[in-house]
C-alpha cells in the first residue's frame, strides 16, 4: 500500500468532508440575518446547526493536522504562503464560532443582532476564502525552490481564485438553504425553499464557468486529457439534478445531490493537483509532491494505524449525532437551546 | 520589523490567551460530569440544577477555548514554516492524533450534551459529558507530549537535515511530556475548583441558594486542596527532572550563574539591564541542593558553565535565556500555588467547622481567589517556554531559525494586531457573560442555554412578522 497516496487521499477526504459539512453550516450562517426576521426565527436557524457546527469544523482541523503529520513541507508552504488569507479565515471562524454560543445570552436586540451579523460575516468570509484557496491550489501559485511562496495576498485574488470563491459562496448558500428546508417549518421553511429555488441556477452557471475556466487556468487538460473533465462534470450534473429535485420539492434528494456536487468539485481540485501538493507557477521543478513533501515511511505507518482505528469510530459517532437530532426545529422559544 | 520577533510575540500572546481558557475547561469538565453523574444515580433535582448552572458557565468558556485553539494549530505552519519543515515528521503526528481522537470526541459529544437534555436517557446524556472530559484530557496529553518533544527531543533521528521519527514509543513515553500532562491536569482541576469556590462563596456570602452552593463549595474546596498539593508535588518532580535534561532552563529558573555544590536558593534577585547578571539577591544556603537531591549537598550546574559547555557542543552563540523571565515566573507560580493551598485549606476548614458565623465575612474574598490559578497558569506557561530559549527544539533548532521565510514584518504586524484586538474584545465579552451568569445563580439559570428572556418583539427588519 502506497502510504503517500493513502495520506493524500485521507487529507482530501477531510477537506472534502469539511466543505460539505461546514458548507451547510456556512450557508445557514450566511442566510441567518435574512431568513430570520425576528428573534425566534433567528434562534430556530441557529439551532438547526447548533449540535453540529463545532464537530463539522473539526474536519478542517483534522485536515490541517494530517497535512502537518504526513506532508510537513506542504503544511509549511501552504500555511505560511497563504498567510493573510488564513489569518482572515481564522478571524472569520473565531467570530462565527463564538456567535452561536454568545448570541442568546443577553436579551438586548443590539447584542443579538451584532452576533447574528458576526455569524453572517464569518460564514461568508470563510466560504469565500476556502473557495479561493482551493482554486489557487489547483491552478498553482508562485513557489520557489525552497518551497516558499513568493506571491502576495492579492496574488490569490486572481480571476480563477475569485471565481472559485464566488462559486463556493453560492454553492454553500444553496446547500444551507436546503438544510434549512429540511430542518425548519413555517415562514423560515418557505423562505429557505424560495432561496433554494432561486439560487440553484446561478450556482449551476457559476459551476459551469468554473469548469470551463479550469481548462484554461489549470493543467488538467495537459495532465489528464478530456478524461479530466469527468469529475467536474459529475459535479455539474449533480447540481443540475439538485435543481430537478428542488422543483419537485424532494428536498432530501436535492440536499444529497448538492452535497455530492460540492464533494465532486473539491475532489476535482485534488485530482488536478495529484501527485503534487503545491503546484509552482514559477517552475514545475519547484512543485512539492506527495513524495518530496512527505514524512518518512515510519511516521506514515504510525499515523495510518491510528487513522485506521479511529476514523470509522469517529464517523460512527458523528452519524449517531446527526441521527439523534434529525427532527425539525419548532419555533417554540422555550424549547430552543441556543 | 523582524517577522520572527513579531511572530514570537504573536505566539506568546495567542498561547497565553488560549491557555487562559483551557485549564478551566480541563478542570470544570470533571466537576460538571461528577455533578451530573450524582444526579443520575441519586435522582435529586438539586444536582441537575447544579449541573446546568456550572455547565452553562463551562460552555461560555469552552467556546473561547475552541476558537483560540484553532489559531494555535494553524500558527505552526503560518509563522514557523521552517520549524514545521524541520520537525513535522515527529511533531506533526501527536498533533494530528490529537485532532482525530480528542477534538472530534469533545466537540461531537458536547454538541450532543448541549442539545440532548430531553432527547437522551439520563445515563447516556451524562455519558456524553464524560466523553467531553475524556476528549479534553486526551487533547492535553497529545499536545503536551508534542511540547515535551520540543523541550527534550526523544525517539528521533536526523535524516537529510530534518528530524525524523524513529521510535513512536519513545515519543509517547517521554517523561518530560508526562510530567507536563499530570501537572497541567492538576492545574486544570485547581482552576476549576477555585472558579467554583469563588462563585459559591459569592452566593454564600449573600446567603443565597445556600444548600446548592454549600455543596459546590465543599466539592470545590476538597478538589482544590488536593489538586493544589498535587500540582506542587508533580511540579517538584518535574523540576528535579528538568535539571537532568535541560540544565540551562533549570539554572535560569533559579538564576544560578556559577556551578555550586552545595547550591544556594535565590529567593528574590535584581538583574542588570541585560537580564544576564545579578545585581542583588537574597540567598538561602544549601536549599537548592536540598530541593534537587533531598540532602544539603549536590552539584548544580550554573548558567555560565553550561553556556561554555554548549559553545563547545553546539558552536559559538548565546545559549542563555532571558533569566529574569523564568526566574520571576517560577517564583510567582510557586508563590501563588502556596497561597492556593492555604486558601483551599481554609475553605475545607470552614466546611469542617460547619460554617461558623464568625468566619462568614471571609467568604467575601472568595471571588478574588478565582484569579490565583489563572495567574499561576500563565506564569507557569511563560516559565516553561522562555526557559527553553534560545531553542525551539532543544539542542536541535534555535527559535530564530524556525520562522517562515515568506513572511514580511508587515504581514505579521497585521495578524498580531488583529489577534490582539479581537482577543481583547472577546475577553471582555467572555468575562461579562461569566460574571452575569455566575451572579444570576442557579434558579434563574433555568432550562437550556439561552437567556431567560426570549423575545418575539425583536424585529430586525423593522417590517414586523
Amino acid at each position: 500500500m502506497n502510504l503517500n497516496i493513502l495520506w493524500f487521499d485521507i487529507i482530501a477526504f477531510f477537506y472534502i468532508g469539511f466543505m460539505v459539512l461546514e458548507g451547510f453550516d456556512f450557508g445557514v450562517g450566511i442566510l441567518l440575518p435574512f431568513l430570520g426576521k425576528n428573534d425566534t426565527q433567528r434562534r430556530v436557524i441557529v439551532n438547526t446547526i447548533g449540535p453540529h457546527w463545532d464537530a463539522n469544523e473539526v474536519w478542517l482541523i483534522v485536515a490541517g493536522g494530517a497535512t502537518f503529520a504526513a506532508f510537513p513541507a506542504w503544511y509549511a508552504s501552504l500555511f505560511s504562503g497563504f498567510y493573510l488569507a488564513l489569518f482572515l479565515l481564522l478571524f472569520a471562524l473565531i467570530m462565527r464560532g463564538v456567535s452561536f454560543e454568545f448570541r442568546s445570552k443577553t436579551p438586548f436586540p443590539a447584542w443579538r443582532n451584532f452576533w447574528d451579523w458576526a455569524a453572517f460575516g464569518g460564514s461568508l468570509a470563510a466560504a469565500l476564502l476556502m473557495g479561493v484557496a482551493f482554486a489557487n491550489l489547483a491552478s498553482g501559485v508562485p513557489v520557489d525552490a525552497a518551497g516558499n511562496y513568493t506571491g502576495t495576498f492579492w496574488t490569490l485574488l486572481n480571476p480563477y481564485g475569485l471565481l472559485g470563491g464566488l462559486t463556493s459562496v453560492a454553492g454553500m448558500t444553496l446547500i444551507g438553504a436546503l438544510f434549512l428546508t429540511l430542518k425548519t417549518s413555517g415562514e423560515v421553511l418557505e423562505r429557505a425553499r424560495s432561496v433554494a429555488r432561486r439560487l440553484w441556477l446561478p450556482v449551476v452557471i457559476l459551476l459551469a464557468a468554473l469548469l470551463v475556466a479550469t481548462f484554461f487556468f489549470t493543467d488538467l487538460l495537459a495532465q489528464k486529457g478530456i478524461a479530466g473533465a469527468i469529475l467536474p462534470l459529475v459535479a455539474l450534473i449533480a447540481l443540475v439534478a439538485a435543481g430537478y429535485f428542488i422543483r419537485k420539492q424532494r428536498t432530501g434528494w436535492a440536499f444529497a445531490c448538492t452535497a455530492a456536487g460540492i464533494a465532486a468539485a473539491v475532489a476535482s481540485c485534488f485530482v488536478i493537483m495529484f501527485p503534487r501538493v503545491m503546484i509552482s507557477t514559477l517552475d514545475p521543478a519547484y512543485s512539492l509532491t506527495i513524495y518530496t513533501a512527505a514524512s518518512a515511511p515510519y511516521t506514515l505507518r504510525v499515523i495510518s494505524i491510528v487513522a485506521a482505528v479511529f476514523i470509522p469510530f469517529v464517523l460512527a459517532y458523528q452519524a449517531w449525532a446527526y441521527w439523534t437530532f434529525r427532527q425539525r426545529i419548532k419555533a417554540e422559544p422555550e424549547q430552543l437551546t441556543y | 520589523m523582524d517577522p520572527v520577533m513579531l511572530s514570537r510575540w504573536q505566539f506568546a500572546i495567542t498561547t497565553v490567551y488560549h491557555f487562559f481558557f483551557v485549564p478551566l475547561t480541563l478542570g470544570l469538565a470533571w466537576f460538571v460530569a461528577i455533578l451530573e453523574t450524582t444526579y443520575v444515580i441519586s435522582g435529586k433535582e438539586i444536582y441537575k440544577k447544579l449541573t446546568k448552572f456550572w455547565g452553562k458557565l463551562f460552555l461560555i468558556n469552552f467556546a473561547m477555548g475552541v476558537v483560540t485553539g484553532i489559531v494555535m494549530e494553524f500558527q505552526f505552519g503560518m509563522n514557523w514554516a521552517d520549524y514545521s519543515r524541520f520537525v513535522g515528521d515527529v511533531f506533526g503526528a501527536p498533533l494530528a492524533i490529537e485532532t482525530l481522537t480528542a477534538f472530534f470526541l469533545e466537540s461531537t459529544f458536547l454538541g450532543i450534551w448541549i442539545f440532548g437534555w430531553d432527547r437522551l436517557p439520563k445515563a447516556l446524556h451524562a455519558g456524553a459529558f464524560w466523553m467531553v472530559v475524556l476528549g479534553s484530557s486526551l487533547s492535553a496529553l497529545w499536545i503536551l507530549l508534542a511540547n515535551g518533544f520540543m523541550q527534550h527531543p526523544v525517539g528521533y533521528e536526523i535524516v537529510g537535515g530534518r528530524a525524523v521519527l524513529a521510535d513512536f514509543g519513545a515519543l509517547m513515553s517521554n517523561p518530560r511530556g508526562w510530567y507536563f500532562f499530570w501537572h497541567t491536569i492538576a492545574a486544570g482541576l485547581a482552576t476549576g475548583a477555585f472558579f467554583m469556590l469563588g462563585i459559591s462563596a459569592y452566593h454564600l456570602f449573600r446567603k443565597r441558594e445556600v444548600e446548592a452552593f454549600r455543596t459546590s463549595f465543599y466539592l470545590a474546596a476538597i478538589v482544590g486542596l488536593i489538586s493544589s498539593v498535587a500540582v506542587g508535588l508533580v511540579g517538584h518532580a518535574q523540576g528535579v527532572y528538568l535539571r537532568e535534561v535541560q540544565p540551562m532552563a533549570a539554572a535560569a529558573s533559579e538564576a544560578l550563574w556559577e556551578t555550586a555544590d552545595p547550591a544556594p536558593f535565590t529567593v528574590v534577585a535584581i538583574f542588570d539591564s541585560t537580564g544576564k547578571k545579578e545585581v542583588w539577591g537574597i540567598h538561602v544556603p544549601y536549599l537548592l541542593s536540598m530541593l534537587y537531591y533531598n540532602v544539603p549537598s549536590g552539584k548544580v550546574d550554573g548558567i555560565n558553565n553550561i553556556q561554555a559547555e554548549y559553545e563547545a557542543l553546539y558552536g559559538p552563540g548565546d545559549y542563555i535565556p532571558v533569566v529574569a523571565l523564568p526566574f520571576w515566573t517560577f517564583r510567582i507560580m510557586v508563590g501563588l500555588g502556596l497561597v492556593m493551598i492555604a486558601v483551599a485549606s481554609f475553605a475545607v476548614y470552614m466546611r469542617y467547622k460547619k460554617w461558623p458565623e464568625k468566619l462568614h465575612r471571609w467568604l467575601k474574598w472568595g471571588p478574588l481567589m478565582i484569579a490565583l490559578p489563572y495567574l499561576a497558569n500563565t506564569a507557569g506557561w511563560i516559565l516553561t517556554e522562555t526557559g527553553r530559549q534560545p531553542w525551539i527544539v532543544h539542542g536541535l533548532l534555535r527559535t530564530e531559525h524556525g520562522g517562515s521565510p515568506s513572511l514580511t514584518g508587515g504581514m505579521v504586524l497585521i495578524s498580531l494586531i488583529g489577534f490582539a484586538l479581537i482577543y481583547a474584545l472577546l475577553m471582555g465579552v467572555d468575562v461579562y457573560l461569566l460574571a452575569k451568569y455566575a451572579r444570576a445563580g442557579i434558579s434563574s439559570g433555568g432550562e437550556g442555554a439561552a437567556s431567560p428572556e426570549p423575545s418575539d418583539e425583536y424585529d430586525f427588519t423593522g417590517a414586523g412578522k
